[in-house]
């Protein structure tokens, strides 16, 4: 890789903040900062993951037969929609390294188009569960419209625990999704508009960093719903 | 950014000096400030706010109890009451308060830097807990809450009529604001210390308020989506606590706690760095077993994690993790003894100086070692059992948290009330306070502790079944009066003492520390005129130093003569 561009390079004249000594003392405080908050993220999803695993493991057998409600189809085909922007990211921020400013907006672009493809997806996905009434408030039908047979083992409480966890899980996961895209949108923007504050690619480097932390949160939570074992 | 700079000179000044408080005198730039010593000045201001609001609430509740069958509260309103008490106290108040008013202000000081790593997020941490001080107040005035400040499901999630939701996205917003702050002081502390500024050189204070933001980060998400959970429970059905959905209610507990006890650390652990800066200096002694302070304050944060089972072991624990929780918990004492064995060895053989501020420091420890001793009482199960739930935890975690937290705030806003303000405050004033303070504060808890060890259980309005409660309740409410009264004192003349009181010197106590030592009178914009090195060890005090200024030049309106 003839990555050459890291901090400090003499191509990225930088603002250097009147708090900071140099560009190298920022650039790094920023990584520890983001870094920082990224293990409260993890302890955000943690905790969820944490009740998932505790009633998994109290109800597994209902859990197996419910994640067969799930679309498979479509979980897959966001994961890779996701794995995907991921790649275009890394991209945006290789671009970004080396200067090459179009390039770095068009692979943004392409990963803002990427997460909207993921919440089409998604919303499909919630609108079939509301449509056959698996949203887990007073209008919950069980067995499940869809798929009486497959449902009628499992006790109609922890179906809708099942759904509870989903719906939070995947739903603070969206929420991810979504201030990702403002983030990514705001950046395109900056970039477009040749601002200074992202002459430097720290900026798109820290976003990166979360980007790539909501496609890692989805990578667990796919296995986790649609490919549970039995 | 150089418009900002520009504005600094004035061309009005008459030979007045510049520094963060004369730089600017209009209102818009004291609140889009990116001086982390003005946002420490904000939050102050804020701070006392909330603590008048959680002390009314306590007023009535103490009023309440001073009658088997209560005075002038339906039940409903006292629950609501108690919670506010609560909830303003700890989310608003006691979390927020050193890390967010003193840490803000010194830690860049203490490391020789320019200003915290990310000044806008700190005035955006401001911003989010005023904004969730605020969703606070609505939820007040809009009903309240009677949950407790705990939240316990399946009574906040399924069955309180009260203003829940608001509450609970109170403390979620103010919850972001401390992760914004924490997340400030690591990246300063591991990256703008001063040239020369090792790990081991760096003031107990900050040591104190690394472990703290590492506590933060790592418990308040937790508490954050545990809340959060509860809402959406209540707003769409999601219920992941439910007993109707096979869901375990106690689920909710553990997770709770995962983040409360330790956020008890949140509370102490500032203080405690607080405490050991001021008796180091009254004490002109280097603060004995340094390492073993710093390192227990990790320690304490570390085992913080692990004890917060303690509070369910009268809600279905199995013995396994009873016992287990009940012997991590006892371990606390350890660091915490450690911390204050050794700062009673920083006083032997020190030259002692009793000012107002070691006064206060003095009283922490009072309060401390009552409290973590009762700790002791409450992590022992059997004992546990008899006092879960009564007034004993009560006066115990009010002497720990409460009585810990408000000295040191207290202890430390007198210590650095000259570098903040440029000003002194009568001595004689001071120690008034301070032991009008501790008295108020003894009256107020020990007969709690009484009580509670005679059975009364907290939180309750009646009492009609025991009325020789009665006269332990009366004297308990009689030392809130002398509590309120104490906290007005150093408000009036701290407040007088903005106009009238005596110019301070750059460094009144004669206090080592780059905030004392490398500093104006009152600092500068960005701290320091130029970034200093650092080549002694922290604390390189000795018992020849010079003594603290004397107490007359302390009066309102004293001038002291200049000594070059
Ligand atoms: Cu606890």
């Amino acid at each position: 890789m003839a990555l050459e561009a890291t901090h400090g390079n003499q191509m990225n004249p930088q603002k250097v903040y009147e708090q900071f000594e140099d560009i190298d003392q920022q650039n790094e405080s920023y990584l520890v900062g983001m870094w920082s908050f990224l293990i409260t993220e993890i302890m955000f999803f943690g905790v969820l993951i944490f009740c998932y695993t505790l009633y998994r493991w109290q109800y597994q057998p209902s859990f197996y037969a419910m994640s067969k409600l799930l679309d498979m189809k479509m979980g897959t085909i966001n994961t890779i929609i996701l794995l995907t922007s991921s790649f275009t990211m890394v991209l945006a921020v290789h671009y970004a390294q080396i200067q090459r400013r179009a390039a770095q907006l068009y692979a943004l672009l392409f990963t803002i188009l990427c997460a909207f493809g993921f919440l089409i997806v998604k919303y499909f996905e919630y609108s079939h569960k509301f449509h056959v009434n698996l949203f887990p408030n007073p209008t919950f039908v069980w067995p499940a419209l869809d798929n009486p047979a497959l449902t009628a083992s499992v006790p109609e409480p922890v179906a809708k625990m099942f759904f509870s966890l989903y719906f939070a899980m995947t739903g603070l996961h969206g929420i991810h999704v979504v201030v990702g895209i403002l983030l990514l949108g705001a950046l395109s923007y900056l970039v477009w508009k040749k601002s200074t504050l992202v002459e430097d690619f720290m900026v798109t480097e820290m976003i990166g960093l979360y980007w790539h932390f909501v496609d890692l949160v989805w990578i667990f939570l796919f296995p986790l719903f649609y490919l549970m074992p039995k | 950014m150089s418009k900002t700079l520009d504005k600094k000179h004035p061309n009005n000044s008459h030979q007045e000096e510049v520094n963060y408080i004369t730089v600017d005198y209009t209102m818009k730039s004291w609140f889009i400030t990116k001086d982390h010593k003005r946002i420490g000045m904000l939050y102050l201001a804020t701070v006392l706010v909330f603590f008048f609001v959680g002390s009314v609430a306590a007023g009535f509740v103490r009023f309440e109890l001073t009658s088997p069958t209560g005075q002038i509260l339906e039940s409903e309103t006292f629950n609501r009451m108690f919670t506010a008490h609560g909830v303003v106290m700890i989310f608003f108040f006691l979390l927020i308060a050193i890390p967010a008013v003193l840490g803000n202000f010194f830690l860049p000081l203490m490391l020789g830097a320019r200003d915290l790593a990310f000044p806008k997020l700190n005035l955006l941490s401001y911003y989010l807990y005023l904004g969730g001080g605020l969703f606070g107040v609505v939820a007040l005035v809009s009903g309240g809450v009677d949950t407790g400040w705990t939240f316990y499901t399946p009574l906040s999630s399924m069955y309180s009529n009260s203003q829940v939701v608001l509450t609970i996205t109170a403390a979620f917003i103010t919850g972001f604001s401390s992760i914004a702050t924490a997340v400030n002081f690591i990246v300063t502390i591991h990256k703008m210390r001063a040239p020369g500024l090792t790990w081991f050189r760096l003031p107990l204070f900050v040591w104190a308020h690394y472990a703290t933001s590492i506590i933060i980060l790592l418990g308040t998400p937790v508490v954050a989506i545990t809340l959060a959970l509860v809402a959406v429970e209540r707003l769409f059905h999601i219920g992941v606590f439910s007993p109707e959905y096979g869901g375990d209610p106690v689920l909710f507990q553990h997770m709770f706690w995962f983040y409360s006890h330790p956020a008890v650390y949140i509370m102490i652990l500032p203080a405690m760095g607080v405490v050991s800066e001021i008796i180091a200096c009254f004490a002109r002694n280097r603060v004995f077993g340094y390492e073993f302070i710093a390192a227990s304050s990790l320690a304490i944060g570390g085992l913080g994690f692990l004890v917060w089972g303690h509070h369910m072991f009268a809600s279905g624990e199995s013995y396994f993790q009873a016992a287990f929780f009940s012997l991590m918990t006892s371990l606390v004492a350890i660091p915490s003894a450690i911390k204050v064995f050794n700062w009673a060895a920083t006083l032997y053989k020190g030259m002692i100086y009793l000012t107002t501020p070691m006064a206060y420091a003095i009283g922490f420890l009072g309060l401390f070692v009552i409290g973590g001793l009762t700790g002791l009482y409450c992590s022992n199960l059997g004992v546990d059992v008899h006092l879960t739930g009564t007034y004993f935890i009560v006066a115990h975690f009010h002497y720990v948290m409460v009585g810990g937290t408000i000295m040191a705030l207290l202890a430390g806003i007198h210590f650095w009330w000259p570098k903040m303000t440029g000003r002194m405050y009568p001595e004689i004033w001071g120690k008034i306070g301070m032991l009008v303070i501790f008295s108020g504060f003894h009256m107020t808890f020990m007969p709690q502790f009484i009580l509670g060890f005679l059975g009364m259980p907290r939180r309750y309005h009646y009492y009609h079944f025991a009325p020789e409660f009665q006269a332990y309740n009366v004297f308990s409410t009689a030392g809130a009066g002398v509590l309120a009264i104490g906290f007005m004192i150093p408000v009036v003349y701290l407040l007088l003492s903005l106009k009238h009181g005596a110019k301070a010197p750059a460094n009144p106590w004669n206090a080592k520390g780059l905030e004392w030592e490398k500093t104006d009178r009152v600092p500068i914009t960005h701290n320091f005129r130029e970034i200093p090195v650092v080549t002694e060890e922290a604390y390189n005090y000795s018992i020849d130093d010079e003594p603290p200024i004397e107490a007359k030049y302390t009066k309102f309106g004293a001038v002291m003569e200049e000594k070059s």
